[in-house]
């Protein structure tokens, strides 16, 4: 059992307030759509989340049944894609996979990867540079990367940018499959997206 | 899905592996760091003629160009890294130790690739006194781990400024200059023929400078990453 | 408010002893004074970088901002006693020696010291968010003060010196003074160090002022 909370959580970049006393508790098997304008500082949270940026008041807590999980605990259960997350244009797309995966301290075999690949539709390219991928088949293969592990927290950003209507499937099946196992956090503008998550955290009110 | 066993031999390994193959694909460090070390080398023995230089010059020019092909490329390991985006990926998931030493490990292949090339040319053009190399090497050895333990964390903060290029080279300067002092002072003593007992103490110094730059660097490391 | 008089009668005074007796080195002669003032300055500038260095890891540990402002209170003054140093240093080689600078090991020391602070300014110039500036200054900070024992110990045993070996601490590490000009260094050492830490606190308390006001502004 995991758990995300926040306590009063403020984000100001200099004199600009972007968000303040954002609280919430969610556990395994819950979701959270974090909704708001453009420039409402979704992205912002979530980068405070992940520990990229650092509150400006209050704090985040990942825990697991019996306490707070450490910086190394934390990178093994958590699984982020976003339109600004890139993969190494340079490698080929099971470079990538094999990459991410050893880094994180797990070995993976070549079948793993072919299905990784399969299962976003990315079959037959795993051996071409993904310098040469369209965006949208950047934004699956960076749904292959998270599904490596299998997240205790799922964290997405705008998850259907780029994607057309067989990638939002994907996506959306996947929302489906961890989201009994997994903490998933969606930030969105779409209805359809928000609309798949129990609680919903409004920004830039 | 994947087993997991690997320690933190295998992740270090995993981000050097990748430097190295993203480096022969791309080839942007290599190619900065040996033009800027021919051209500095052609500059100089040009300027100062061929015979006649003493060994204390000539210990002083080799280290000079040294450094500043060192300059000219150890950084780009972070700085692409930062630039094109994917440092939030790697931050993500990778131990930041392992991302140290990945890139420490790279810098000192980048750096040693580039000694091995222009080091015969040094002696070539300068006809610096070729008959003691045993210790030459050495001193090499020492040195390119030196330079790469105190810049590849230089690199990494650098990497997060907004003037990257100018920004290197004004840190590491100061951190270095003790370690080329020590380098020049030892390199000078071998162009004279001392053997390598002689510069024990040298050579101490260098050892001393490396292992309190790499442990210093493991330790902070991770306040610079994480920013 | 008793001590700040305190401290600048005792100033002058140990100013004007400084001129009224011998000069404290007879083979160098009247110019030889200098060290009364070089050497104290010296000896802050390198403190203040220790001050610098030992907020800077309070700064990584708790992140709070006054830690990094005195970090940055500290190299501001190290800095302005390292100038000093290196300006009195400088003239005191060019009246002895017959030049402003030789690269004596100390004079390479202090240079780089110079360099480190210099670096110091513009990392933090180059960096715009404000915890980024802070933590990566302070990372600097340290990373910069390993070296120094290099500086202090190592180098001037590898580059041949034209210091005064018996000026304060030759390569034994002893001194070796007359008791007069031992009690005029160790007040001058005493209250420049001391005067020192009264700059330190003003600028801690200018800065803190800046904070409150920031805040107000909000």
């Amino acid at each position: 059992m995991f758990t995300l909370r926040t306590e009063n959580l403020a984000k100001r970049f200099g004199p600009r307030k972007v968000f303040s006393g954002i609280n919430f508790e969610i556990t395994t098997g819950q979701s959270l759509a974090v909704v708001g304008h453009n420039g409402s500082g979704k992205s912002t949270l979530l980068k405070v989340l992940l520990a990229q940026l650092r509150p400006t008041k209050g704090k985040v807590e990942f825990a697991r049944d019996n306490g707070p999980m450490d910086d190394a605990a934390i990178r093994d259960q958590v699984s982020f894609v976003a339109p600004y997350l890139t993969l190494y244009d340079h490698l080929t797309a099971e470079e990538n996979l094999k990459f991410f995966a050893t880094v994180a301290g797990d070995s993976i075999t070549g079948k793993q990867v072919d299905s990784l690949l399969a299962r976003v539709g990315l079959e037959g390219r795993g051996l071409d540079d993904v310098v040469g991928y369209s965006s949208g088949m950047k934004q699956r293969l960076k749904y292959a990367v998270a599904m490596l592990k299998k997240p205790a927290f799922l964290i997405l950003d705008e998850p259907t940018s780029n994607l057309d209507q067989e990638g939002k499937e994907i996506v959306f099946n996947l929302i489906d499959e961890y989201r009994k196992e997994s903490i998933i956090i969606i930030a969105t503008n779409e209805t359809e997206e928000y609309q798949l998550a129990e609680q919903i955290c409004r920004l830039g009110q | 899905m994947p087993n997991r066993s690997a320690g933190l031999a295998n992740k270090t390994l995993a981000v050097y592996v990748k430097d190295l193959r993203l480096e022969l694909r791309t080839r942007y460090a290599l190619n900065a760091i040996l033009m800027f070390g021919v051209t500095t080398l052609a500059v100089v023995s040009f300027a100062v003629g061929q015979t006649g230089l003493s060994p204390k010059l000539l210990a002083a020019l080799y280290w000079v160009i040294m450094f500043f092909s060192a300059m000219s490329g150890l950084s780009q390991g972070f700085v692409r890294e930062e630039e094109t985006g994917t440092a939030l990926a790697l931050k993500l998931t990778a131990d930041p130790t392992a991302v140290y030493l990945g890139k420490l490990f790279f810098n000192f292949s980048l750096l040693s690739t580039m000694t091995i090339i222009i080091t015969p040319l040094f002696f070539v053009f300068t006809d610096a006194p070729n008959d003691n190399l045993a210790p030459f090497v050495l001193i090499l050895i020492l040195g390119v781990i030196g330079l790469c333990g105190a810049t590849t964390l230089i690199a990494a903060i650098i990497a997060k400024a907004a003037v990257k290029g100018a920004l290197f080279a004004v840190l590491s300067f100061p951190l270095l200059l003790t370690l080329l002092i020590g380098l020049i002072s030892a390199s000078q003593k071998v162009f004279d023929g001392q053997t390598i007992m002689e510069i024990g103490t040298d050579l101490q110094f260098l050892v001393a400078y490396a292992v309190i730059m790499i442990t210093g660097s493991i330790l902070l490391f991770k306040f610079v990453w994480q920013e | 408010m008793w001590w700040k008089i305190l401290l600048f009668i005792a100033m002058s005074a140990m100013i004007v002893i400084s001129f009224m007796t011998p000069a404290p080195q007879k083979m160098i002669g009247e110019s030889s004074r200098i060290f009364y003032y070089h050497i104290p300055q010296a000896w802050l500038g390198v403190l203040a970088f220790l001050m610098s260095m030992v907020y800077s890891i309070k700064y990584l540990m708790n992140r709070r901002q006054a830690d990094d402002d005195s970090a940055v209170n500290a190299a501001r003054l190290g800095f302005v006693f390292i100038v000093l140093a290196t300006v009195t240093g400088s003239i005191f080689a060019k009246v002895t020696w017959g030049s402003f600078w030789n690269w004596d090991p100390r004079e390479t020391s202090v240079f780089i010291l110079l360099l480190i602070y210099g670096a110091y300014f513009a990392l933090r110039g180059a960096l715009d968010v404000e915890e980024k500036r802070a933590a990566l200054g302070a990372v600097y900070s340290i990373f910069a003060f390993v070296t120094v024992p290099f500086l202090i110990f190592v180098v001037p045993r590898m580059v041949p010196s034209l210091h005064p070996e018996d000026s304060i601490v030759n390569s034994e590490m002893k001194f070796s003074m007359g008791p007069i000009v031992r009690m005029i260094f160790f007040s001058s050492l005493a209250l420049f160090t001391v005067l020192y830490f009264w700059m330190f606190n003003l600028a801690q308390r200018v800065q803190r002022m800046v904070r409150v006001q920031m805040e107000l502004e909000d």
